[in-house]
């Protein structure tokens, strides 16, 4: 056991891989929480979670409904037309009613809050994209590499 | 119960070193708490904010969200941050003499 293992998180990096409504939120709602007690938060997009901050996608994210066990609903339904339509519409509806805002508004937030927002390197190639196809919040678009740089001495999540 | 003595009063604190009792709190322990915590001066600014939390806080019984309280205050996250760094909610709380806030928004 580490002896410092009490010692406060100063610094967290937040790693978000997934494109899902539900994939995208626990990363965003961390980032900000860090920064509300006044830790260093930065966050990174990778594969799919690059969806979250491009500005043709972020305001379209959707809830999984198939191969979602949480969904609590046989998968076949999950698959029927609108099903995941109507999940996200519910979802953003309970999420307003305890304050949570949509993506954009919060990555907006965490941004003016000094979170740091980056999009992976690698992704960005497979996909073919470039930073103009980013929300302007989005700092830079780097390697692994630099982003172990940049989380140096803090804690790094992955979701 | 912990107690301190600010702007010359004996004043009780809760676990998290809030003020326990609302009726212990003023203008002057708020800024003898300010001054404990690195903010030496309160501001016009800073003081839009503490009394926008204390005002919801009467009305609902908890502490407002950042979210909630960058809309109605007049005073925008990057400005909340610069008037309160390291963690705006809790301070400003702490300040006005309110529980440390429980959201996580």
């Amino acid at each position: 056991m580490s002896t410092n293992s009490e010692e406060p998180i100063t610094k967290v990096s937040i790693v978000v891989s997934h494109g899902s409504l539900e994939g995208v939120y626990p990363g965003l709602i961390m980032a900000n929480g860090a920064r509300m007690e006044g830790m260093e938060a930065s966050l990174f997009f990778t594969f799919f979670g690059l969806d979250a901050i491009m500005e043709k996608r972020m305001d379209k994210l959707k809830v999984a409904t198939v191969g979602n066990p949480g969904m609590h609903m046989p998968t076949i339904l999950g698959a029927l037309p609108g099903m995941s339509a109507f999940a996200t519409g519910m979802m953003h509806k309970e999420m307003e009613k305890i304050d949570i805002p949509p993506v954009r508004e919060f990555l907006e937030m965490i941004h003016d809050a000094g979170g740091e927002i980056y999009a992976c390197k690698a992704s960005v190639d497979m996909f073919h994209l470039s930073k103009k196809d980013f929300c302007p919040q989005v700092k830079d678009i780097i390697s692994v590499g630099q982003f172990y740089e940049k989380s140096a001495g803090g804690q790094i999540i992955f979701t | 119960m912990a107690t301190e003595v600010l702007a010359g009063k004996t004043l009780e604190l809760d676990a998290d070193g809030h003020l326990a009792n609302r009726a212990d709190w003023n203008e002057s322990v708020a800024a003898a708490i300010a001054s404990q915590e690195g903010i030496p001066l309160l501001t016009d600014r800073h003081w839009a904010v503490i009394k926008y939390m204390r005002a919801e806080f009467e009305k609902n019984g908890q502490a407002p969200s950042i979210r909630k309280l960058t809309k109605e205050s007049g005073v925008d996250t990057k400005e909340l941050y610069a008037l309160f760094p390291k963690g705006p909610a809790k301070k400003a709380a702490k300040i006005g003499g309110l529980p440390k806030p429980v959201g996580c928004i």
